[in-house]
């Protein structure tokens, strides 16, 4: 309204800088609050790290860097280490990555290369709905239906016929790193495969028909033309998955067992941090046994933090990559 | 010719093997998802009932009882931290899709997108030292903090990407009619935007509504149903977990039909907007 009074008269000048000047306020107003809400962000997670730190001091300052290499958790005498912990997080991702890789890229092939759009596309909407399920249920699920089977068929036959090595022996408990592992798999399939698939479609069809017009049989294709050209997209998809499988907790609290201890044997009950952390923190008291909670947080929050930001980089250089040439 | 010939038929079978193989993989995954939604549905509907809905918990060893307070508790807190998320979310949105420079707009995606990879349980032990600690009690404020902090880059990031969806030319066209920048924003490109974060909005909410691990030691629980934002406060999810856990027949029932009606809640949204969104596409 105002402006159109201004092009009617625009002789007058003293108007015309009025309206631009509240005009400007207005922007800058505006420009300077979702500004303020962006940079809060950057400054929740600058925060948490802050924070974690504060609150672990009473632990670091303890224990120092023998937190990490000391396996003991004794809420009595107040001595606290982080290696089990920091084992059974690794332990649990790695079997989750091996059974979850082969099945998401396979699903992943699937769902890009090889099903028709009618297949392609309710295909991906279920793999979405696995995604969308909260852990607590997954967890719910693998205690009661998972871990049976896994104890009885599974376990007692690993143990049966792979138990000359150390990782297969031992009583099957079922509840356990295995069972922690498999239940992780579950959760990242959907993320991988999601991923994985994006990727895939990104690569031109170009290198496709170039790899068909050589003589190549459709697998050919897809191993020498498109998971060449998608590499990066792909690792960041499984290092993705490896995030979330680190910091996963209420359905690996549920089938891990909850035993503070280091073992080679995939069928022993285990704990990862953020087992420990969601099973201890609120019966926890004095400082330094919150601390150590809080500073297993914080060894949680930094791996994810790393391997998240590699991730990122791997995922976002084949965007840009299909930017430039798509 | 025949060398030739049977080095194609090796070529051709193992094609077709790995082709089998990777169409098994998603087999695998639907059928995984069967397994858990059918269990979840089956024992969920043969344990739900009308005191699950509108009775208050019962103490140990009571039979019978419901989850009245903790669904009502999952609303409360839902609410809350969709009303410390949204402002949030939108506003930085708005900055990463329409004011951003490069460098800082990309800054405060990367934060973005790292913050959402934080562990919910790390985020809880943040609102924990944060608001729980200081307050001297397990609250609902201090849960619903922690929620929002899960929701806001969702809400931030799928906020940014449908706004990035409304051609130029709108904005131009809404600039040309002599409008304040901010007005454009406000009255064009987020009406044209709209179906997109509400999507983003509903399946963070989606998410948060299933939130379990940063609600243990911050909303608590409460056997008392709801009390007031600065005291502690029961949640479905919360419910869910101790109940799995307790060595209860009766307890553990209610889990699974609690199991039952959050899967309901949350893939619910999720296949609702996900219709929605895809038929406005068209």
């Amino acid at each position: 309204m105002q402006n159109s009074k201004t092009m009617q008269a625009p002789s007058h000048k003293r108007g015309n800088s009025g309206t631009s000047g509240a005009r400007r306020l207005g922007d800058r107003i505006f420009f300077n609050a979702t500004l303020i809400f962006a940079l809060l962000i950057v400054a929740i997670l600058i925060g948490l790290l802050i924070v974690l730190n504060m609150d672990a001091m009473p632990a670091i300052n303890k224990f120092g860097l023998a937190f990490l290499t000391d396996s003991s958790w004794d809420p009595v005498k107040e001595v606290f280490g982080a290696l089990p912990a920091i084992y059974g997080t690794l332990l649990s991702s790695i079997i989750g990555l091996v059974i979850a890789v082969p099945v998401s890229l396979g699903a992943a092939i699937f769902l890009a290369e090889l099903a028709p759009r009618w297949l392609s596309r309710p295909g991906s909407f279920l793999i979405e709905m696995l995604a969308a399920i909260p852990s607590v249920i997954i967890g719910l699920w693998g205690l009661f239906v998972m871990v049976p089977v896994i104890r009885n068929p599974v376990e007692s036959w690993l143990g049966s016929t792979l138990g000359f090595l150390p990782l297969f022996q031992g009583p099957p408990f079922g509840v356990g790193f295995l069972a922690a592992g498999v239940i992780l798999a579950i959760m990242i399939i959907p993320i991988i495969t999601a991923v994985s698939r994006e990727v895939m479609e990104a690569v031109p069809d170009t290198q496709r028909e170039a790899m068909l017009a050589l003589g190549a049989t459709r697998w050919e294709m897809i191993q020498k033309a498109v998971l060449p050209y998608c590499r990066s997209g792909l690792t960041g998809a499984i290092i993705l998955g490896l995030g979330r499988a680190l910091g996963e907790t209420m359905a690996v609290t549920m089938v891990i067992g909850n035993s503070y201890a280091i073992t080679e044997s995939l069928f022993s009950p285990g704990v990862t941090i953020a087992s420990k952390i969601a099973s201890e923190f609120s019966e926890a008291s004095g400082d330094v046994y919150i601390g150590s909670l809080v500073e297993l947080a914080l060894v949680l929050f930094v791996i994810t933090l790393l391997v998240n930001i590699i991730a990122r980089l791997l995922v976002w250089r084949m965007t840009t990559v299909k930017a430039v040439i798509g | 010719m025949i060398t030739q010939g049977a080095g194609y038929l090796r070529r051709k079978w193992s094609s077709r093997a790995m082709l089998i193989l990777s169409g098994l993989g998603a087999g695998l995954c639907i059928l995984i998802l069967a397994l858990i939604l059918g269990y979840i549905l089956f024992n969920g509907i043969s344990y739900l009932n009308m005191d699950f809905l509108t009775q208050p918990a019962k103490p140990v060893g009571e039979a019978g009882g419901g989850m009245r307070d903790d669904i009502i508790g999952t609303f409360i807190l839902v609410i809350l931290g969709s009303a410390i998320a949204l402002p949030v979310g939108l506003m930085a949105g708005v900055f990463l899709a329409e004011y951003g420079k490069p460098w800082a707009a990309s800054a405060v995606r990367f934060a973005a997108d790292i913050l959402a990879g934080v562990p919910s349980i790390v985020v809880g032990v943040f609102a924990y030292a944060v608001l729980v600690r200081p307050m001297g009690s397990y609250s609902a404020l201090s849960a619903g903090f922690a929620l929002a902090i899960i929701m806001i880059p969702v809400v931030a990031r799928t906020a940014e990407e449908s706004m990035r969806l409304v051609p130029n030319s709108v904005r131009e066209a809404a600039l040309a009619l002599g409008i304040p920048r901010w007005r454009a924003v406000v009255g064009v490109v987020i009406p044209g935007a709209l179906t997109g974060i509400v999507t983003g909005i509903m399946l963070a909410v989606a998410r948060i509504a299933g939130e379990t691990a940063p609600l243990i030691f911050t909303a608590l629980g409460s056997a008392f149903g709801y009390q007031g934002l600065d005291q502690p406060i029961g949640a479905l999810p919360l419910q869910i977990y101790r109940y799995a856990l307790s060595p209860y027949d009766d307890w553990q029932k209610q889990a699974w039909a609690a199991a039952f009606l959050l899967v309901i809640i949350v893939l619910g949204i999720n296949i609702v907007v996900r219709l929605v969104s895809r038929r406005r596409r068209r």
